[in-house]
């Protein structure tokens, strides 16, 4: 006589390779992830230093934060025109020492420059800079007129 | 000096913090080694240079002030950074010095005197 079993599913054998997999899903991930802007300016070969830029604003100004590490505060250049503020400047190479052999160039020599379209208008007598620690840190105090004011609606 | 940079990674898999490698410059005359490491954001109180053996492990904490308002657009990363080297047995690990100004951290690894090239006198 046949003997009826109650069916079981079969169970998943731990897979060894298991983690290794995950983790190199993660991986490809977080390269999708990443914004494009990230993985461009990782890439000097694409034509040069786009260094890191950050906006913000609150109330009151506008925050514009450039990373430009190892520059003198005399070859950053920093001009607003029409509303776009532009961060330039040139790094120098630092004196070859003698007879030095290279093992490793990995910083980027040479000018570069970043624009950046600021999201209202700003009081330009009062915009302060200030460079520390390879980062510019640029505060824009926002014109009068771009401030957010309550507009009081009467019924009548 | 080489980079193990492939250890690097494997690490980077494993821990919950992110590190960003930073970028360097290393040349070598006959008086010694100069690493340059590029890590905006760190001062010298958030330098944390280790020897062990003969690898130095260089890791940058970025003290950057959080900025008020609202992100309109952000590239830089909150990640410190972190690099480990191999060091050459000709360098003097004692007489390492290190000097941070602007993000850029220069290192001067000097190698030992008696690896230097010298001239010997025959009688």
């Amino acid at each position: 006589m046949n003997s009826l079993t109650r069916w079981h599913r079969p169970q998943l054998s731990t897979w060894p390779g298991f983690g290794q997999l995950t983790s190199l899903r993660d991986e490809i991930d977080r390269l999708f992830e990443a914004p494009l802007a990230e993985l461009a300016r990782t890439s000097q070969v694409l034509g040069g230093w786009t260094p890191a830029l950050d906006l913000y604003e609150d109330k009151e100004n506008v925050y514009v934060r450039a990373e430009l590490p190892g520059m003198k505060k005399e070859d950053i250049d920093v001009s607003l025109h029409n509303g776009s503020l532009s961060i330039s400047g040139e790094r120098m190479t630092e004196g070859e020492l003698q007879d030095a052999e290279v093992y490793r160039s990995e910083r980027f020599v040479g000018k570069f420059q970043r624009t950046v379209t600021l999201p209202t208008l700003v009081a330009v007598d009062r915009i302060k800079a200030q460079y520390k620690d390879g980062i510019l840190s640029i505060t824009l105090p926002k014109a009068e007129e771009a401030k957010p004011k309550q507009i009081n609606v009467s019924i009548n | 000096m080489k980079t193990t940079a492939q250890r690097d990674h494997t690490e980077n898999f494993n821990r919950s913090q992110e590190f960003v490698s930073p970028e360097v410059n290393i040349c070598e005359t006959k008086d010694g080694y100069v690493l340059e490491a590029e890590m905006p954001g760190v001062n010298k109180d958030g330098l944390e240079i280790t020897l062990e053996g003969n690898e130095i492990t260089i890791i940058g904490h970025r003290q950057v002030e959080p900025l008020n308002g609202e992100a309109l657009f952000r590239e830089s990363r909150e990640a410190d950074y972190r690099r480990v080297f191999e060091l050459d047995p000709a360098i003097d690990t004692t007489k390492i010095s290190a000097h941070m100004d602007q993000g850029v951290l220069t290192l001067t690894l000097p190698k030992s005197e008696r690896v230097k090239p010298r001239k010997i006198k025959v009688d």
